[in-house]
């Protein structure tokens, strides 16, 4: 073997080791988050932080119920937003629309999708919190669902066109109109796929920080109704960790973990019911 | 097919059901224009967005133009609005990220791609989604808890007794700054790099490899030479979506840049970005102007992501059409 | 009656001037249960069918034959208007069920009285019991819904297989299973007319004996209209065939007739496997 083959050699086997280093190195970083959340989160959970409201600056104990109920109550609000409008959009896109209206929408909507979370804020405050004149957690969902909107629209209009045609054909040469067709023979055939869209959808906004910090602001207390200041989960974590108190570095902690166990759950039943295959095999 | 529907009424069995019928073919206009109308709004919804962002920044156009960009005082009090600060800390902390995010990810790339075999490869893929699912403010969390103090106590000092003789490397270590925002935006943009550039990578044809493999090259060579050339208008691509990430990213660089508006050669120096002072500074701006003047840098960050966003997409799509074409003739 | 809709269509076209040049000897007491008359067929500037006249006799069989791209898929797409799924397409002519142009009706309750049977099983991922239910279910059934399914999988010959597992998903069955399952569903609506677009083209030969073994027990109940590209198939199962070449029909008559002494040397050749 020439000294220049075995230098190729080497090279070649180096690189592709790098590749590999790099490959542990970027998949480490997840079980490094993990590990570290789950040892400083789980020494300082407690049944308190599910069940009572932040004591009060400077104190000792009390929890995060409100954000918890807080996040929930803005998630909801979201969901209602978001997904209708991307659920029904992707049906007009993937059945309805011709391509010059596709586009235009389509366009849109990976638009929306590129623009940053904090920009999003600013849309929601001048446009829901001006109005009102104040914070609310109706300015928080509008500013979550918003985000909802383009992951649920695009990903629902894939998988309502990997529906195969011969589906549509087989119902409407049964006599069915269109909207029965899709209602009763499309969108079933699509289920598994449009419900992991609205999973991942939830899940992506669910951790969503800064398009809260001027819509649903904050709150130490419970938020009533849904014209009020709120707590979220995200938020508390931002403002306790760069707080300078030692029990609130332990909530915070213990607030990423809840939050980020919550959004890996998801992530993970999305994908596995997408594994199991959408419901028509392709033939 | 619209026009058929309007016939004579007709005898025979046709007639008894025809209005019944009728009215489902109703159901497909009414259909359609429900559905059009949540179709219509996501456009509606992002002109309205783009208006806002426009309308919402008159004052400081109009007072300051083009020096908004180019001056670095941002006075409140004085109604001072000098942009450069931020747009400094935005492309440093960026352009660090990237600078080691684009080696470690399309390195990573290439082996779940090239080398790790099918099952390996997918599980590995499965895991770097699931990093992508992180939310930005546990990064910054781990940020401030753990990156802070490893940078004060080990990695600024290292840096300063070896590459000291560099601006880039001198000053205090406070631990905060420019340096450390990159950092930790690297984290976050590696698995977007990945992802993306896996994918790319996986739809060069298999011949480009073969054909490489066939006259001599090493493994690694086929791989260097032919393939990732060949996804290389994709793997651009997944730069400039991990760059437009970087730029748009809020929490987490807020939580670690160290929020002074300050612009310094060195890395270790505390600074400021875009998203960082529109999350800190919002909710506290008084008077118009000073609101404005956020709500225009608001405007300067979606314009920069639109652009990238756009490019992004386009490379991608070019790499994928190709790979396809090619595997198709 | 639909003249100021569409003029120039005689309203009902007796059996006997449905002939052309390449018609004939048709027993003129057959009743027609469809006419096609004088079609022309564009897909946005290509014509695809050259002035089609033919009759479909009620309660038999008629093979449309010829070579792939002949048109006779789209020839059988137009007798349920199935074409206007693809954007601009374009259809000249009339083409009349029992007497009624097809293209003045409502488009859904026309498709429900003439069904069809696709190439590929299309069976919808739903249980058995729900595929043949559903056109049933859209439409509004005389028999109790039970009722009318079994009697639909009996007539499809499929009740026997089927009958223990109604109720498990339609992709667990096999190939051939799954298009007599489609044929049950589309028999379930009780359609006049039963088109079939290739039916067997995907199945393996013993499947297709049954569904062509079907298909000759099904004539006594509503007239059937097929599309092959199996000479051999034609001739054993209908009663009539129709042989395009390049999108014009250039030869319909009995099916015995056809095979035996056919009129036209471009038939023959066909029949006979010099092209196509």
């Amino acid at each position: 073997m020439s000294a220049r083959l075995r230098w190729r050699k080497f090279v070649s086997g180096f690189m592709l080791t790098m590749t590999g280093v790099c490959a542990v190195v970027a998949v480490s970083v997840l079980f490094f988050i993990l590990g570290y959340l789950v040892f400083h989160g789980g020494t300082s959970i407690s049944w308190s932080f599910f069940t009572r409201l932040p004591a009060p600056v400077g104190e000792a104990g009390g929890g995060m119920a409100n954000a918890i109920v807080g996040s929930a109550k803005l998630l909801m609000l979201a969901s209602l937003f978001g997904v209708p409008i991307g659920f029904f959009g992707a049906i007009y896109l993937a059945e309805f629309s011709g391509s010059t209206t596709a586009f235009i929408v389509r366009y849109a909507a990976d638009l929306l999708n590129g623009v940053p979370s904090i920009v999003i804020g600013i849309f929601a405050y001048s446009l829901v919190v001006l109005p009102f004149k104040h914070f609310s957690t109706l300015a928080g969902g509008f500013a979550l669902g918003l985000m909802m909107i383009p992951i649920t629209l695009r990903s629902t209009e894939e998988f309502l066109r990997a529906v195969p045609n011969a589906l549509r054909e087989a119902a409407m040469a049964l006599g069915a109109s269109k909207w029965k067709t899709i209602a009763t023979v499309i969108v079933p055939a699509a289920y598994r796929g449009i419900l992991t869209a609205i999973l991942l959808a939830f899940a992506r906004v669910a951790g969503e920080t800064a398009p809260l910090l001027f819509t649903a602001f904050g709150n130490r207390f419970w938020s009533p109704g849904w014209n009020q200041p709120t707590a979220s989960l995200p938020v508390m974590i931002f403002t306790y960790a760069i707080a300078p108190y030692e029990d609130w570095h332990r909530q915070a902690w213990a607030a990423g973990l809840v939050l980020l166990g919550l959004i890996l759950a998801i992530n993970i039943v999305a994908r596995a019911i997408l594994s199991r295959g959408i419901a028509v095999p392709r033939s | 097919m619209t026009s058929t529907t309007t016939t004579v009424p007709s005898a025979g069995p046709v007639a008894g059901s025809r209005s019944f019928l009728s009215r489902l073919r109703e159901g497909d206009e009414i259909a359609r224009v429900i559905t059009f109308l949540f179709a219509a709004s996501v456009v509606l919804v992002t002109l309205l967005l783009v208006f806002e962002l426009w309308q919402g920044s008159v004052l400081p156009r109009h007072k300051f133009g083009f020096n908004f960009f180019r001056t670095s005082v941002w006075d409140p009090i004085f109604d001072q609005f000098g942009a450069l600060p931020f747009i400094f800390g935005t492309t440093v902390t960026a352009g660090v990220a990237l600078l080691i995010a684009v080696p470690l990810g399309i390195g990573a790339a290439i082996f779940l791609a090239e080398l790790a075999p099918a099952r390996l490869s997918d599980t590995l893929e499965f895991f770097i989604d699931l990093l992508a699912a992180v939310p930005s403010v546990i990064y910054g969390l781990l940020g401030v808890f753990i990156v802070v103090p490893l940078m004060r106590e080990y990695i600024q000092p290292g840096l300063k007794n070896t590459l000291g003789f560099l601006p880039l490397f001198q000053g205090p270590a406070y631990g905060v700054g420019f340096l450390t925002a990159g950092v930790v935006l690297a984290i976050m943009v590696i698995p977007y790099i990945i992802s993306v550039s896996r994918e790319v990578l996986l739809s060069v044809p298999r011949d480009q490899r073969e054909a490489a493999l066939s006259l001599g090259a090493t493994r690694w060579e086929s791989t260097w030479k032919v393939v990732v050339p060949f996804a290389r208008t994709g793997i651009f691509g997944s730069i400039f979506l991990a760059l437009a990430r970087a730029l748009g990213e809020t929490m987490a660089v807020t939580m670690v840049i160290g929020n002074t508006p300050t612009i310094s050669a060195s890395l270790f120096s505390p600074g400021y970005s875009i998203a960082a002072v529109i999350a800190n500074e919002f909710t506290e701006a008084t008077g118009d102007l000073y609101l404005q003047s956020l709500i225009e840098l608001g405007l300067v960050l979606f314009l920069l992501t639109f652009i990238l966003n756009g490019l992004a997409r386009l490379l991608i799509l070019l790499t994928s059409q190709r790979g396809s074409e090619m595997s198709h003739v | 009656m639909h003249a100021s809709v569409r003029p120039a269509v005689p309203v009902n076209i007796p059996p006997t001037t449905v002939t052309s040049a390449a018609t004939r000897e048709m027993p003129a007491a057959l009743s027609m249960r469809m006419t096609i008359f004088k079609v022309n067929f564009y897909y946005g500037s290509k014509q695809t069918l050259f002035d089609i006249t033919l009759g479909i006799a009620t309660n038999k069989v008629t093979a449309l034959i010829g070579p792939s791209g002949c048109g006779k898929s789209t020839l059988i797409r137009t007798l349920n208007r199935m074409y206007e799924t693809v954007r601009n397409a374009r259809l000249e002519g009339e083409i009349l069920l029992d007497g009624q142009s097809i293209l003045a009706q409502d488009v859904t309750s026309l498709r429900r009285r003439v069904g069809m049977v696709f190439q590929r099983p299309n069976p919808f991922p739903k249980s058995i019991f729900d595929n043949v239910a559903y056109g049933l279910r859209i439409n509004g059934s005389k028999l109790p819904l039970s009722e009318a399914v079994e009697k639909s999988l009996r007539h499809a010959a499929l009740w026997e297989e089927v009958k223990d597992h109604l109720h498990k998903s339609a992709y667990e069955l096999s190939g051939g299973q799954q298009q007599r399952l489609c044929i049950a569903r589309a028999l379930a609506v009780e359609p006049e007319v039963l088109l079939l677009d290739e039916p067997c083209s995907a199945l393996d030969p013993i499947s297709t004996a049954k569904i062509e073994e079907l298909l000759v027990q099904l004539k006594d109940l509503c007239t059937i209209v097929t599309v092959t590209h199996n000479m051999q198939q034609a001739a054993r199962i209908s009663d009539f065939t129709a042989f395009l070449l390049v999108g014009q029909l250039i030869e319909f008559s009995p099916t015995p007739q056809l095979f035996t002494t056919p009129g036209d040397p471009r038939t023959e050749a066909y029949i006979t496997g010099r092209f196509g």
